[in-house]
């Protein structure tokens, strides 16, 4: 099986500082793949370079073709990307974050795609008309996966969901994300530093240290690796 | 009374002026954080292309005017992509400096093609005036009020309720976000340019029947527009239009019952509009105090 998306020796820099030192992963259709590591690790920049927000060398490959130009392109490729920290427009309303969702695509049946979208989370439609940035930090990060949702994209990539959450709440969006999965097909490549969620959620798990790959495989697999355990789940 | 609400409705006919001009500032701030000091110079070039065509070419009025928008709109965008563009890498000092440098340029270019001559200008409306409840108001100040304001409604409209109007907010609102999602922000922004211009060459083609035209017309106006996009708070778009008749209307009373100020003394009241508001609430009127969330 060929995968839905490739990277091959994938290097990246923010000036002096080298953030990836040769990442290789892959990520098949209808999966869910984890990226795991530390602080620092390159977990962000590995969801960057796919969406062209930084500069990167080495070989990206989406859906059998080369992956090009910058996120205006990713994003018309078929890519959804929820970046770090809430990845909406706090001043427009979340309709407007919605219809944005939408921005790419041709056909656009806005109405019935927001109907699909609030099916995921029902407390969207009364809310529709109030600024995003009004909304609580858990429905800000639902509301930017729901928007991601909107572009029907082919591959979901999500920036730490879990960041400043309350547990309830990541349980619910890693909920969320593993039924968008079983039941659409939605293949996600999500970024966490919540180890123990992601490898419930994830079929394949790589973890980054320094910029490399360090160990990875079937998330199972894991959770029973020694230095895995104790690097990333305590105990 | 008829008197003040004579004055009351030729401030609001040279507060739209300014309005206008305040609304092109306040949509180049919004979306990149720049003052563009050649706004309005680039509505006098406008208005000359206005007048060429009318006095040079026989064109009606009002052709003359939709052609002189069309024209705008495209030198506007090609101003952000041929000129703005290739230096917003750097600091916003950078391309405010461009923006003074595009200033003078624009100011030579017009004194080069036209001459420095001081030219009258014919206005679209008659000069008479009529009686509303006993007050006589000049037609011409009817039309430059409703001009306007037809341009801030379709603006609205434009950016309220369109796909394309959408992205420009977002890009201006958050452009590494609104990139993610596929918004092509340069092109966004050079729409907002294309967007400023037409708004400049309106305030300009309504100012010049009565100020006349020459190279200079738009100075002393840029300044009125900075009072009032500074008054209404300089990211507000609403805060541009009623800062503008707020400042026209405010300026009118003071210059006519006022004795010590008359019409010389204007232009340092409106600078101090700008300082008072720049000391006493920064954001404007209707500007949001920045507020930094974590």
């Amino acid at each position: 099986m060929s995968a839905l998306l490739a990277l091959e020796a994938v290097e990246a820099r923010y000036g002096p500082v080298q953030a990836l030192r040769g990442v290789s992963l892959e990520v098949d259709e209808g999966s869910v793949v984890a990226v795991l590591g530390a602080n620092g690790a390159g977990k962000t920049t590995t969801l960057r370079a796919v969406s062209g927000t930084v500069r990167r060398t080495g070989e990206i490959t989406f859906a059998g073709k080369p992956l090009r130009g910058g996120p205006e392109a990713v994003a018309r490729a078929g890519i959804a990307h929820v970046p770090e920290g809430r990845g909406t427009f706090t001043e427009l309303t979340v309709v407007e974050n919605l219809k944005l969702g939408a921005y790419t695509r041709r056909e656009r049946s806005l109405k019935a795609d927001i109907d699909r979208v609030a099916e995921w989370f029902p407390w969207i439609p009364a809310r529709g008309g109030q600024p995003a940035g009004t909304l609580s930090g858990g429905e800000q990060q639902m509301l930017a996966v729901a928007r991601a949702l909107m572009a029907r994209p082919r591959l979901l990539m999500l920036d730490e969901p879990s960041l400043g959450l309350a547990p309830m709440i990541v349980r619910e969006i890693f909920r969320i994300v593993r039924e968008l999965n079983e039941k659409e097909g939605l293949t996600v490549l999500v970024v966490e530093q919540d180890a123990r969620i992601a490898l419930r959620t994830a079929s394949t798990a790589y973890v980054l240290e320094v910029g490399r790959v360090a160990v990875s495989g079937p998330s199972g697999e894991l959770r029973e690796n020694e230095s895995v355990r104790r690097s990333y789940l305590g105990y | 009374m008829a008197d003040f609400m004579q004055q009351v409705v030729a401030g609001l006919a040279s507060g739209s002026i300014y309005a206008s001009l305040a609304l092109a500032l306040v949509l180049i701030h919004r979306a990149t954080g720049v003052i563009n000091f050649a706004q309005g110079e680039m509505a006098t070039f406008s208005t000359y292309i206005a007048w060429t065509l009318t006095t040079n070419h026989g064109w009606n009025y009002w052709p003359a005017f939709a052609a002189t928008l069309v024209v705008s709109f495209v030198g506007g965008a090609a101003i952000h992509q041929g000129i703005i563009r290739p230096n917003e890498k750097g600091s916003v000092l950078r391309v405010v400096i461009v923006t003074i440098g595009l200033l003078l340029a624009l100011n030579g270019l017009v004194t080069l093609i036209w001459s420095g001559e001081v030219r009258a200008v014919p206005s679209p409306f008659p000069t008479r005036t009529i009686e509303i409840a006993g007050v006589a108001i000049s037609i011409q100040d009817i039309g430059t009020i409703g001009v306007v304001l037809a341009t801030v409604v379709v603006l609205w409209l434009l950016f309220q309720y369109t796909r394309i109007g959408l992205a420009m907010r977002a890009a201006a609102v958050n452009p590494a976000e609104a990139r993610l999602v596929g918004v092509r922000v340069a092109w966004m922004l050079s729409l907002g340019w294309g967007l400023a211009a037409v708004l400049g060459a309106i305030s300009g083609m309504l100012a010049a029947p009565s100020l006349f035209l020459d190279p200079n017309l738009m100075a002393a106006l840029l300044i009125y527009a900075f009072a009032a996009a500074v008054l209404g708070g300089i990211d507000s778009p609403l805060g541009a239009v009623v800062g503008g008749l707020t400042l026209g209307v405010g300026l009118n009373l003071i210059g006519t019952y006022v004795d010590f100020v008359g019409a010389d003394l204007r232009l340092p009241v409106a600078l101090l509009v700008i300082l008072v508001v720049l000391l006493v609430k920064p954001s404007g009127i209707f500007g949001k105090t920045e507020v930094k969330r974590v």
